[in-house]
This record gives C-alpha cells, structure tokens and sequence, in this order.
C-alpha cells in the first residue's frame, strides 16, 4: 500500500521537477548573479549596453585587464572599513547568543516546570512582545540612551537585542523543554537534588538539541538586524548590515556600488555556511508551534 | 515549582524584557505626549549711520537652556496625534467639507503621510499574504514528493530568500531589477520602451515590492507546510485510494483540511511579520512612493541631529493600536489551546 501511495505518474514527475526547478531559479539565481557580479566592475554589473557584459566581464577586462577582479572587496574591506563591521558583527552576535541563551534556557526551564497560572500570562505577554515591531521599540530606546549617555556603543545594542530576543526564545525553548520529561527532574528533587542542582546535572546534558536551535534563531537575529543596529549604534560601532546601507548613502566614491555589492556577498556567505551545517535544527524551529501547536 | 524558585530562574530573562520591550513601550507613549521647543526668538536692533531697523533673530542661547532644562519638550498633550503627519483630524474635516465627491475626497485623504503609509502597509500586507500561501503549499508538496537524496540540497536551496535579512534580500533583487540590472534591461529591449523602469510609475514601484515580500516569505511557508506534510495521517489516504480517489482528491479532500490549521498560523505570522515592512523600502530605494508606517518612524529617527522623539512616538502608538488589532486572532487561538492543554 505503502509504495503505491508514493507511486507517480509520468506527467506528474515531470510537472513536479519544472515546478521545483522554477521555484529554486527564483530563489538561489539571484545570489548566484550577485556573487559573480560582485568580481566584476560597475560597469558590467549594471550593464544597460549588453547584459552578457556582466558574463564575459568586456568591460572589466578593459579597467583591469582581467576578466574578474577582487578590487572592489579590497577596497570595501580596507578602505571602506568593512573589516571592522565585520569584527562589530562577531562581537555583537557572539554576545547576544551567549547571553540570550543563557538567560533563555532559565527562564524557558522555570515556564516548563512550574505548574501555577502565572506561567500562562507571561506567556501571553511574551507573545505579545514578539509582536511588537521593533522600530516602534527603538523609537523608545533613543531619547533615554541619549539622556543617560549609552547611546552608540556595542554593549547598549547588544542588550537591547538580547531583549528583543527573549520572547521568541523563551517560546521556542519552552516547547523544547516541555518534552523533555519531567519525571528526569523530579526523580533528582526526589533524591535531594535543589532545582539548579536538577538543571545543572539532569537537564543540561540533554538540552543541546533544543538549544541549538535557539541559538540559531538568536545568531540570526543579531547577524542580520537592520532596525536597531542602524539606529542604535554610531558611524564608527556600524556592524554589517548597517554598513552596507552607508554605502549606499554616500556618492563620494565611485566605486561605492560595487562596495556594497561585494559587502553584501562577504555578509551573505558565512550566514549561508551555518544555515547548511544547521539546516535541520532551523526547520524544526520555525515549526514548533505551528505543527505541535 | 516553588514561587521563590521561579522567580530566580525567570528574573534575568523577565528583567530584561520589561526594561527593553516594556519600558520602551511606555517611554515611547510618553514621548509622544511632547513636542520638541519651539525656537526663542528675539529682537535685535541694528543701527547704522543710516537709521535703526529691528530683526527678528533666534536667541540661540535661550533656545540651548530651555532644551537643557527641558530636553524632551514642552507638553504637547494629544496634539502630536492629530496633527497633520498622523491623524490629519483638521484636514479630514476641512477635506470632508470641501471635496464635491466620495473619489476627490478619498484622494485628499490618502495623500496626507500618515494615511498613505497606512494604505501601503496593509496592502503590503494582504497582497503578500494569499500568494505566499499557495505558493508555498505548492513548493511543499513538490518537494515531499522528491526522492530522499535530493531533498535536502533541494531545501536549502528554497529556503534562501527567508534567510538573509530583508536590505540584502531586496538590494540583491533590486540590482537584477533595476534599469540597468539583468532583468530590467532586458525587460526594456523586449518592450523597445528606454523609460520603462521600476521607478517609472507609482504601480510598478509597488508591484515590485509585493514580489519581494512574496519572494522573502514563501520558504517559511514552505518549511512549515512541508513539516505539517508530515504528520498528514496514513490511514484515510489508504482509505481513499481504496475507494478510488484520484491523487487530486486526495490531495484536496484530506491533505488540505489536516493543514487548515497551519495555513491560519502562517496567515497570522506573515500579516504580523509583514505589517512592519519597511527595509525593502530602503533596499529598493523606493522611498518616493512608497512609505509604511515603520519607515515614517525610521525616518523621523534617522538624522542624528534632530530628531523628533514625538512624532515618531505618536507613530509608533499608532503601529502598535494596528499590530494590536492584528494580534487577536492569534492570542484567542493561544488562549484556547492552553485552555484544552490544561
């Protein structure tokens, strides 16, 4: 029975694969083309004469006298300082998972075990938190930053992304921690175990699973945040993504374009590299909660 | 747990939250309820050996201490709010009385800032929604019908769009799109028309930028379609074939009820996601036409000189009153699961 349910027809695998091979063009073509322009010069990338200039590089050859070039990652990172957006983005992405998870994995424990009413309304508020769109947060962030002096620097943004984190965490791991069983616990209080002995020996080495998932919901949030990088931190403390808005900004280099264009491709490919070693973890992520409800 | 137990184990995580999400809430209210100082003028007399003439020149030391001792503002009530950049009150009316028909005085109304952001936003929202929906069941199923090998190559390759962040997502598309980008110039060539360009009317600009936020949001439809695909019972799929059900019935008769539930999720999630939009804006440039809500508070914050702390809190306000509305759906449905749980 089995096999026939999985049986297809002719036309079927057919429609199926110009379908698949459709929806993948749509999706991976566009980071393909960007990665290949960005070792070509402006003038090929936005080729209005000849889009197969971008191809052949006609016009890259001509400036350069090769056909590809690294010119515009040497400058974007050294001249353009990229290279300490880079460091920015590590700190500040390193931190904010340490630290979320840290704070996550207590507080997700304490909503999975405790049996009172209370844990529902937090649940709720925190729901509703994750709701809130985050510039609306940042917009009550600025005036008391600039009052008490913390505007600008790392360790304000990191916090503060910490906290936007939280609810999300705090779901995800619930849910984890939620399936693991409580007789595991409660058999080591029953042996004389405190409730951070409990965590710290019974529930700690089996949480990975869940807490690599988290991890890679909070590593992608603080990599990628725009909205409260941008806001919160000055010129010189920029990580990346907000550095590759300056770039578009300003119109004093000619070669500004391209930096961005071979920005965007040194930020996309480590966030790439993580999602395919980590690829299984992130899918049962973002579908905890709507399959186990 | 015990309360005293709990309550050391949530503190770090529940502190963090009220002072970064909940304070914030309540700090923005509050500074909507200001407006920045007006400026100090003052009197100057000018002699020469011609006469004295009197200027009216702002006393820039006076306006400094009154900012110092009063940083926020004055004291501004709900003016912010009815003002002409967000609720637009007087200009409603005056609008109202003035427009001969329904059409003019529909016109005048979206033109004012706020309400224009409003109507690109919900547009933004409900045009995402539904396609991302069917396109993302169709990928799911497509893709569950794959052999195993391939499936996982298959899934990152899907999963892209969603996972680089929406100023990158929509600078890599706008650069293929653009006039001189692959696709824009080719679609020039093919049409013979040298203006035809994303940026040439108000529609294209916004027919791009529904794309986008199709483009961004389909994987995630995909991967929770995919996953809910399979939990899909084994059972009443037997049954049906015995009972001779072709694969569309059986696609359309038993899969498509068991995902009702998750389409519904997704539904809500992506019209929350999706109500914050305002990074493809940037990313597309296409700031002239299209405003959001978040992008007017974006803008209201961005000069590091002078910003206006009331205007982007009373927008904020607004955003979260829509986001609000938004939400309850989805806390009723939270509430009763918790309430069957228990």
């Amino acid at each position: 029975m089995e096999s026939k349910i999985n049986k297809y027809s002719k036309q079927l695998i057919i429609l199926n694969s110009i379908f698949i091979l459709f929806w993948l063009t749509i999706s991976v073509f566009p980071f393909i083309w960007t990665f290949w322009g960005s070792f070509k010069v402006k003038a090929d990338f936005f080729s209005r004469a000849d889009w197969t200039y971008a191809i052949s590089g006609f016009n890259t050859l001509i400036e350069t006298g090769a056909t590809t070039t690294i010119k515009a990652y040497i400058e974007s990172w050294i001249e353009g300082e990229f290279l300490r957006a880079t460091m920015n983005t590590m700190i500040v992405t390193v931190s904010v998972v340490t630290i979320s998870l840290f704070l996550g994995t207590l507080g997700a424990y304490a909503l999975s075990r405790s049996t009172y009413k209370y844990t529902f309304y937090i649940l709720i508020a925190a729901l509703i938190f994750r709701a809130m769109p985050h510039i609306t947060l940042v917009s009550g962030y600025l005036f008391p930053f600039f009052q008490l002096n913390i505007w600008g620097i790392l360790p304000t943004t990191i916090i503060v992304l910490v906290a936007i984190n939280q609810p999300f965490t705090l779901w995800l791991l619930y849910s984890f921690f939620k399936t693991v069983p409580k007789e595991l616990d409660e058999s080591a209080l029953i042996d004389g175990c405190s409730y951070f002995q409990a965590f710290r020996y019974i529930i700690m080495p089996v949480m990975w699973p869940g807490v690599i998932t988290a991890g890679l919901f909070s590593l992608m949030l603080a990599y990628n945040d725009f909205t409260v990088t941008a806001l919160l931190l000055n010129q010189e403390n920029y990580t990346m993504v907000p550095k590759i808005n300056a770039y578009l900004g300003t119109i004093e280099h000619g070669g500004n374009y391209m930096w961005a264009v071979a920005s965007v491709v040194s930020a996309t490919a480590p966030l790439f590299m993580i999602v395919m070693f980590f690829q299984r973890q992130l899918i049962s992520g973002l579908t905890t909660g709507a399959v186990k409800g | 747990m015990p309360h005293k137990t709990f309550f050391w184990f949530f503190f770090p995580t529940g502190l963090a939250m009220i002072l970064f999400i909940g304070l914030p809430i309540v700090s923005s209210f509050f500074q909507s309820l200001h407006i920045e100082t007006e400026q100090i003028l003052m009197e100057v007399e000018n002699c020469d050996p011609f006469g004295c003439e009197t200027n009216v020149r702002v006393d820039l030391e006076a306006t400094a201490k009154l900012k110092e001792q009063n940083p926020l503002g004055r004291f501004n009530g709900f003016g912010t709010y009815a003002d002409r950049n967000h609720l637009a009150f007087d200009e409603i009316g005056e609008a109202w009385k003035s427009s001969s028909s329904m059409s003019d005085f529909k016109d005048i109304v979206l033109n004012l800032p706020f309400y224009k952001a409003l109507l690109f936003t919900l547009t933004f929202c409900f045009a995402v929604t539904p396609p991302v929906i069917i396109l993302g069941f169709f990928v799911a199923l497509s893709i569950n019908t794959l052999a195993k090998i391939m499936k996982g190559p298959t899934i990152f390759g899907a999963i892209l769009p969603m996972i680089v962040t929406p100023l990158i997502g929509s600078l890599v598309l706008f650069w293929m799109i653009d006039s001189q980008g692959i696709i824009g110039a080719t679609i020039q060539i093919l049409f013979d028309d040298q203006n035809l360009s994303l940026k040439a009317s108000s529609n294209l600009t916004w027919i791009t930028l529904i794309i986008y936020g199709i483009w961004h949001n389909t994987p995630f439809a995909f991967v929770v379609f995919y996953a809910a695909l399979q939990t899909v019972p084994h059972d009443p799929i037997e049954a049906a074939l015995i009972d001779g059900a072709s694969r569309f019935q059986r696609v359309r008769y038993i899969v498509i009820p068991h995902l009702y539930p998750v389409a519904t999720f997704i539904m809500l999630i992506c019209l929350m996601d999706n109500f914050r939009v305002f990074e493809p804006i940037i990313g597309f440039s296409a700031e002239g036409v299209a405003q959001s809500l978040s992008w007017m508070i974006y803008q209201d914050l961005r000069n590091e000189n002078k910003m206006l702390f009331g205007s982007a809190g009373a927008t904020s306000m607004l955003t979260i009153v829509g986001i609000a509305i938004l939400l309850t759906p989805v806390l009723i449905r939270t509430w009763r699961e918790f309430r069957t749980e228990r």
